[in-house]
């Protein structure tokens, strides 16, 4: 019984290690096509990029993109072509327009409004200290009361 | 009280912002082909590999073109519509089979019937690529001048056929 058990372990041992198999025969071509990738959006699963979806479409697409690579166009081109298919929206980061300046620009604006409403909150409030100045018996009691408390403890 | 004001009114802009948002269907992505030239394509016929079908031979007519496939259930939704559209006269509407198998298509015709004249196959889906298709069914309204007028994604429903496609049909077919 042992030695079935030890056999069976032993089994493993059999599987010949390989290297890895590269993805493309070209790893320059796919290491642009990974670069442009991660900055496009998979139309199908729309929070992936074309780099990370198995939907049927990113892998054409993909396949378009190592095809474009492959004619030696330039990223611009490449971008270009899907844009002009597909719209801004493949692309994860929209280019600045009238339409997009609120996405780009809303959070600055946002930074600011609490910006000021903060220096403005504090400076209120500073005003308020400010006035409140202590009379003669006053801090003989704050002295009282503190030196109370440093015996307590 | 007055210092509630703004944190209720910051809440009110926030709520209709997204109550805005959830009537959105980001499916519905624009397309920036509406307006331009229709990508030409020449593939192989479904019914007949040897012959081929151009998107030149379509010039000077109004037509829709519809990516469709077997294995796409909204194509089986929108399917008594087109039978009707296709029976009306109205406009034909050429299939484009998309990433496909042959028999399966032509099983799927037979069983539910073929609203088509004519069927491209785009086994590869590259013809989907150039017209910016991203999910079946997706319907092209093409003028006689070969520009795309209109795109319908998804399903195409008898609201969308009688309130926008025929309209538009009939106004670039006067044109």
């Amino acid at each position: 019984m042992r030695w079935l058990l030890v056999m069976i372990l032993l089994v493993p041992c059999l599987a010949e290690a390989k290297e890895a198999r590269p993805l493309a025969d070209n790893p320059q071509a796919e290491a642009r096509l990974k670069r442009l990738a991660v900055e496009l959006r998979c139309l199908v699963c729309q929070n992936q990029t074309l780099a990370d979806s198995n939907a049927p479409l990113a892998e054409d697409l993909r396949r378009e993109v190592r095809a474009m690579i492959a004619q030696d166009m330039s990223d611009k081109d490449i971008i270009d072509f899907l844009v002009a298919r597909y719209g801004d929206f493949v692309l994860y980061r929209p280019p600045l327009k009238a339409t997009t300046a609120l996405l780009w620009l809303g959070p600055f604006l946002l930074l600011i409004a609490g910006a000021t409403t903060l220096v403005r909150a504090l400076r209120r409030r500073q005003k308020k200290l400010a006035d409140v100045a202590l009379s003669e018996e006053e801090r003989h009691r704050v002295a009282q009361l503190l030196s109370e408390g440093a015996k307590h403890s | 009280m007055k210092r509630f004001l703004l944190p209720l009114a910051i809440f009110v802009v926030m709520v209709g912002f997204l109550a805005v948002g959830l009537t959105l269907d980001p499916r519905k992505v624009p397309s920036p082909l509406v307006g331009k030239s229709a990508p030409d394509f020449s593939l192989p016929q479904l019914h007949d590999q040897e012959k081929v079908f151009s998107s030149n031979e379509l010039r000077g007519k109004v037509w829709l073109l519809n990516f469709w496939a077997s294995w796409c259930g909204g194509c089986k939704d929108e399917h008594p519509v087109l039978m009707q559209l296709a029976q009306s006269g109205e406009v034909p509407i050429y299939g484009m089979d998309y990433k496909d198998r042959r028999e399966e298509a032509l099983t799927w015709l037979r069983r539910w019937g073929n609203p088509y004249p004519v069927i491209a196959v785009d086994e590869s889906g590259r013809v989907g690529i150039n017209y910016g298709v991203y999910g079946v069914p997706e319907t092209y309204m093409i003028d006689k001048a070969g520009v795309i007028r209109y795109k319908q994604i998804g399903p195409l429903d008898e609201d969308t056929v009688k309130g926008k496609i025929l309209p538009l049909v009939r106004e670039f077919q006067n044109k």
